[in-house]
């Protein structure tokens, strides 16, 4: 019962303070975080930071005065927590350290406590209970700002990683009834499926009956590697269209040697041209110098 | 009792798999096979798995020895369009089909029949006529 009545009184009392000192904290924060180290000089501009600072404190105000027991769900609290969220999300873009992003709420924690020291000095009581109502607020505030942070950030990997791999497997076609697969990057097992998948459609559509895998672009190739790269042939052999293997690297080439790889009787060429080469002559293609350039 | 149609054509049979291949239909499908190209003497036989949703270990396994049967009788198979998915899940099951030619559809699976014969019997070129 006593308990409900202090939260009711000190949420008066905070927003009452926050209101009142607005300027103050405002101008005390922005300066603080300007002039510590936790902040880069140059990410932020001045009155961009004392703006959002400023928004950050009304919000904050308006919150406390309904309910300083802080539930992000609720509708008192929305305001802050979307005000956070945008400003957590902006910065991760921006390049901010979590730590950066963290010191924003953080930070208030100084000059919100020195203006409460000022204000209720000689109750000690209520002074520890205020300090302590204020500090539980902004520490669920700043893990809320580094959860949104450490969300964005893995919203831009994942997005990342989906647009590598499918940028990174392209089909392409060299000439009637030969296709390209230039490979960039590791093979792991998921890449392999997707490769596969878009090889065999290619080999479909264009009806082509040679395909030149180019792993020029793959850094290492161990037995895993190598393995994939056997399924990826298997699978275009059942499709009827037969596949060499081109831009192995000499450091590759005895890799897969030392390995003791073996690429059974599919023919692998050091360059795509090569490569090419055997493909067109197989499909009954010859290539001959123009007379005039003769 | 259901049976796949074996159709003659020139020097060559075409089976055309067009409903589920279910274990007896296989082995029936081997029996009648062989005996066909005992009786028409014929050079090689293609089989059309293009309507073919799944193929499991059994149907690769038989297909392989179809071929192998064949190779025996002196007749060459193709296998013929085989589809994307299909492909995958056998090479995922570690069934490549060794052994087996392979063509994307028909027309170039009798290209690559007839290439095959001419190596092998040159100066006889085409069969039947």
């Amino acid at each position: 019962m006593s308990e409900t009545s202090t939260t009711s009184t000190s949420a008066s009392r905070i927003s009452e303070i926050l209101r009142q000192q607005e300027q103050a904290i405002l101008s005390e924060w922005t300066k603080h975080q300007l002039s510590g180290s936790a902040l880069r000089p140059g990410l932020i501009k001045e009155s961009e930071l004392r703006e959002e600072c400023g928004q950050f404190l009304h919000a904050l105000a308006g919150a406390t005065r309904k309910d300083t027991e802080v539930n992000l769900d609720s509708s008192t609290w929305s305001p802050v927590r979307d005000l956070l969220a945008n400003l957590s999300r902006s910065r991760a873009r921006q390049g901010f350290t979590p730590g950066e992003t963290a010191t924003f709420v953080f930070s208030l924690k100084r000059p919100l406590f020195s203006v409460l020291r000022r204000e209720l000095g000689n109750e000690t009581g209520a002074l520890a209970e205020e300090m302590w109502t204020v500090a539980t607020v902004l520490d669920k505030l700043g893990l809320y700002t580094f959860e949104i942070f450490q969300k964005t950030r893995e919203e831009v990997i994942s997005r990342q990683q989906q647009e590598l791999l499918e940028l990174s497997t392209p089909v392409v076609k060299l000439w009637e009834g030969v296709l390209a697969l230039p490979l960039i990057g590791t093979l792991d097992s998921s890449r392999t499926q997707v490769v596969m998948e878009n090889l065999l459609e290619q080999i479909v559509n264009t009806g082509a009956s040679f395909a030149i895998i180019d792993i020029t672009g793959v850094p290492t190739v161990d037995t895993l590697v190598a393995q994939h790269l056997l399924k990826t042939v298997a699978a275009a052999r059942l499709m009827g269209a037969d596949c060499i293997i081109s831009g192995i690297r000499p450091q590759i080439a005895q890799t897969i040697v030392h390995l003791g790889v073996e690429f059974g009787n599919v023919i692998t060429k050091a360059s795509l041209a090569d490569a090419f080469a055997v493909a067109l002559e197989r499909s009954g293609m010859q290539i001959v110098q123009s007379q005039r350039h003769a | 009792m259901e049976r796949i149609p074996i159709l003659k054509m020139g020097g060559y049979l075409l089976v055309t798999i067009q409903v589920d291949m279910h274990d007896r239909l296989a082995l029936t499908l081997q029996d009648d096979l062989t005996d066909r190209i005992v009786k028409t003497h014929a050079k090689g036989v293609l089989i059309d798995i293009s309507s073919l949703e799944v193929v499991d270990s059994f149907i690769g396994r038989m297909l392989c020895n179809i071929a192998a049967m064949s190779k025996v009788l002196d007749a060459e198979t193709v296998v013929v369009g085989m589809r994307p998915a299909v492909a995958i899940t056998l090479v995922e099951l570690g069934l490549s089909l060794k052994g087996v030619r392979t063509a994307l559809n028909v027309e170039k699976g009798m290209i690559a029949l007839e290439q095959s014969i001419k190596r092998r019997m040159p100066g006889n070129g085409r069969l039947g006529s």
